[in-house]
This record gives C-alpha cells, structure tokens and sequence, in this order.
C-alpha cells in the first residue's frame, strides 16, 4: 500500500469516527473500561507477584543444635549446609544475637529484657537459619539438614508464600474472568461502530467496486477506525491509572500503616514497563479483531 | 473487445433475464443497447461489468474470460472499464476534484498523477472552474458531466453508460453524448444503454435492440425501433 493511499485510509478511518459520533464514543468507552479493569487486575498481580518473590527471598528454615555439640560439629554442620544444592546462604546465630532479636520482636521492652540481663534463655539455641534459592525444595532441604550428625529440630514454615500464592491464583483467575467478558463486550461495539459505519458509507463502497478497488483498499478504513478506537480506548485508562496507581498506593500505606512492614508496592514506572505496551496491545488486538471480522461479514467486496 | 456467447442470465429459476445472447463489440465502436424495461439491458451492463455472473455462457472482455477471472483479479479487470450511471452516484460530502480524485485513489495512484489528471479531467468536461463545488450545488447536466469526468480519468478501454440522459433535459442529454461521442473519438470502445429515441436516432451508431431478454435486431447506423 502506498504512503498516500495509507494517508488516505487513515483520514477516512478518522473521519468515519466522526461520522457516527455516538458509536464510536461508546466503543471507546467499554474499550476504556475493559483496559481500565485489566490495568487495575494486572498491577494488583503484578504487586501481589513481588511480594511473593520478596516473601520467598525471606524463607528460610532454622537449624538447631543436639546440647553439648562442639563448636567443630557445629562448623561441620554448616559447612555441609552450604553444600546442599538449592541452598542460597546459611547464617550462624549465636545465643546472644538470637536474645536480641527476640528484644526486636518486643519492640525493645527494656523492662521486659531486664528480667533476662544475666541469664539468657535462648543459650542453647544459637542456630543456623538457611535462606533457599528456590522455596518449593524447602521439604526436600528440610528433610536433608534433619539428617545430618548433631541436628536437634529443623523448623520452618511457608505460610506467608503459600498464602500470597493463592491469592494469586484466585486474583489471576478473576480478572481472567472480567477481562473475557469486557473483552466481549468491546469487540461486540466495536463491531457495531464499523457495521454502522458500513451502512452510512455503502453508497462509496459500491462507487469504489465500480471503480476497481481492492478489497484491502475499501477495508482499510474500517480497520484503522477499529484500531483507532482501540489505542483511544486504551491510551485513556492507562493515562488514568498512572496518575492513580501512586495515588492509591499512598492512600493504602497511610489507611493501614501496619501493612508497611510486610508490604512493599513496585514503582509505578516498573509496573507501566510491561502494562503500557501489553495495554496498548490489547486495544490495538480487539480494535483490529473486532472491525476486522465485521467487514469480513458484512462487506462481501 | 467485448464477446458474449450464448449468455443467459436467470435471476429466478425459469425466467430469463438475458436468454442465449449472442454479441460482439468491436474494440473503438459506439453502440447503443435499447429497448423496454425488463428488456435485459440493464443486465447485460452488469454482467460486463462482473457484477453479476450468467447462469450459463461465456463472457470475453479485452480477451479475458470473465467467468474464469477470480475474486481478487476483479478490481483490476474493473479498472479498464468506466461506468456513468442514470443517477450520477457522486459522493456528495465531496466537492468535484475530490470526487474525481476519489476514481484515481482507489486505483492507488500518486498524489502527483492525481493533481496532473484531475483538473485535465474537468477540463474535457468543462468544468474546470466548478472543481471547489459540491454536487448538490451543480444542475443534473453538470453532474452527469462530472461523472463522465470521473469515468474517464482513468483512461479506460471500454465506458459503460447506463441511461447517463434518464434525468436530464433535451439540452444537457446531448452535452453527455457529445461527451460521449469525444469518448468514442479518442479510441474508447462506448457501450451506451438508452430509452432516449431523439438522440439514437439522430446519432446514427450502432443500435442493439432488447426485448425479453432477446436481441431482437443488432444494425449500424438505425433508428430507435417502437416496439408496439
């Protein structure tokens, strides 16, 4: 196709728009709706994804010693920890830095810790706390570290990256959902935009048949209309939602101050790397889908 | 230029629309194809224009078979062929150039040719100071003219005209012609379906005359034949 008749084709697609003003307004406004919702669901994977990722960064699984092991055997045992393959780094916790992340946990109640200046409960639970690089092989893992000479209890727990999974799962199969029917309902209105402008043009279409053109020339308005109805539809909710996303992210931090220490959001410049061109894509897909099919059904050129 | 054998059309079973024509065109003749409604004139236009397909028969164009051209193949078929209609059929959102130009876009033509050919175009016509204006503002004369204009503006070998005078004056029906008849001058093989007995009768061309789907008399130089 030529640069001029592309040209061309761009302008009547354009003025087709205009034509049937109501129409297109509706498309654009489900296709706004439809990528508005995908956007929202697709940040919300994506946040509830890096906190998973951070969650599993922070597994690990505690190693605790037989009493009366010697500080040898104890070497021994790291040693042989970090030899397990999936092992990302093992860290010694001697009984005075396993006191004073208890006093941690107590938020620093000195009152509370003076009762244990002198004698320290946790004197013989110095320990190794071993980080995973991949936290399904922590049974495997587990199971290994019990085995070994001198091991007392291995404990550990996975609920906070199971928990963050599922929620996962279920927000991925819901917005699967939402966006399908959206979906449907765009590329249904976007139909009916390009069918109407159809009618309003079948007058042209049968001057340009006599005249001799080609089925892709009398198609291409109809197909730049729907895609041009796909990137407005598109370029608007993701424009609103980037103004929106820090926003709301700052309004969540603040409602719920406690979530702050086990939650952390991705920048929104992160999250707009992959949601801009997947967003734009999808307009572009159900813009070009949607009017595509109509003129195959409705313009027997 | 134009061959048809044995060419029967049949919209509704049994009832022959066109019943086992047998024409030929000459490449550069002017003939008029007359006669009632429902005689088949109509059809025969459509069916060299690949509008409609025969039921039976074979239709030759420039030496191409129609009956074997493919879909996609149409449109450039379509672009040796310029057509006039009764009606205009001129898209009235446009003025006269773009109207025109509109014939030389669909074609894929550069900008450059378009803006070489369009006002030449106007000029055969002489329309050339109407070409700002839209269709509605120009009388049924001077958009027939323009039809003409955008017939032609592609230079094709064969000009189909149906009733191009049906909604015109005595005066401006034989402007088209004129028109029509330079057409014809300049090499144009012209195909010309008429109800209009004053200028087939003065023109003195070829004169195929229709009835039922029948050519009931193929003659140089004739008359209109009243068919009471």
């Amino acid at each position: 196709m030529r640069i001029s008749t592309f040209g061309y084709s761009m302008r009547q697609g354009v003025k087709n728009i205009g034509r049937n003003k109501m129409f297109s307004i509706a498309s654009i406004a489900t296709m706004a709706a439809c990528i508005f919702v995908f956007g929202v669901f697709f940040a919300m994977v994506l946040n509830v994804n890096f906190m998973v990722k951070k969650a599993e960064e922070g597994v690990a699984f505690t190693v605790f010693f037989k009493q009366d092991t010697t500080k040898a055997t104890k070497d021994e045992i790291g040693t042989e920890l970090k030899q397990l393959d999936g092992v990302l780094s093992v860290k010694y916790v001697s009984p005075e830095e396993a006191l004073k992340n208890f006093e941690n946990y107590f938020d620093g109640d000195k009152q509370l810790m003076e009762g244990f200046k002198d004698d320290n409960p946790l004197a013989y639970s110095d320990n190794y706390e071993v980080y995973l690089k991949d936290v399904s092989k922590q049974a495997k893992l587990v199971s290994s570290a019990e085995a070994l000479n001198g091991v007392r209890e291995v404990r550990h727990s996975d609920v906070v990256a199971k928990t963050l999974t599922k929620v996962n799962k279920l927000l991925g199969i819901a917005s699967a959902i939402v966006i399908a029917i959206l979906l449907a309902v765009s590329i249904f209105l976007i139909s009916n935009t390009v069918t109407m402008g159809i009618n309003i043009r079948r007058e042209e279409i049968a001057i340009m048949k006599y005249i001799g053109a080609k089925d892709s020339f009398v198609r291409a308005p109809f197909v730049l209309e729907g895609v041009l109805i796909g990137v407005i539809g598109a370029i608007i909710p993701l424009a609103i939602l980037y103004v929106m996303y820090n926003r709301a992210i700052h309004y969540v931090m603040s409602k719920f101050a406690l979530l702050n220490n086990i939650m952390e959001f991705l920048p929104v410049h992160k999250v707009y790397a992959t949601l801009l061109p997947l967003g734009l894509i999808l307009g572009i897909g159900i813009g070009f889908v949607g009017s595509f099919l109509t003129i195959r059904k409705h313009l027997r050129v | 230029m134009i061959e048809l054998k044995d060419v029967t059309k049949e919209y509704t079973k049994g009832i022959h629309a066109l019943n086992h024509i047998n024409l030929k065109i000459e490449k550069g003749e002017f003939v008029f194809v007359v006669g009632d409604s429902g005689s088949g004139k109509s059809t025969l236009i459509r069916l060299i224009m690949k509008e409609l397909d025969p039921t039976s028969g074979t239709i030759m164009v420039n030496g191409k078979n129609l009956g074997r051209l493919k879909h996609r193949q149409i449109p450039m078929y379509r672009r040796g062929l310029g057509v006039v209609f009764q009606d205009f059929r001129l898209l009235k959102d446009r003025n006269i150039y773009d109207n025109i130009a509109f014939a030389l876009r669909v074609t894929e033509k550069p900008t450059r040719l378009i803006k070489i050919k369009v006002p030449a175009a106007l000029s055969l016509v002489g329309l050339a100071q109407k070409y700002k204006s839209y269709p509605q503002e120009l009388s049924g004369g001077e958009q027939q003219r323009v039809a003409i204009a955008r017939a032609i503006v592609n230079e094709p070998s064969i000009l189909l005209a149906d009733e191009p005078t049906g909604n015109l004056d005595p005066t401006n029906s034989w402007e088209i012609m004129k028109l029509l008849e330079e057409a014809n001058e300049r090499g144009t093989t012209v195909v010309v379906v008429t109800h209009n007995q004053d200028i087939v009768n003065q023109m003195r061309k070829r004169v195929v005359h229709m009835k039922k789907g029948n050519i009931v008399s193929d003659e140089k130089g004739a008359g209109y034949i009243h068919e009471d």
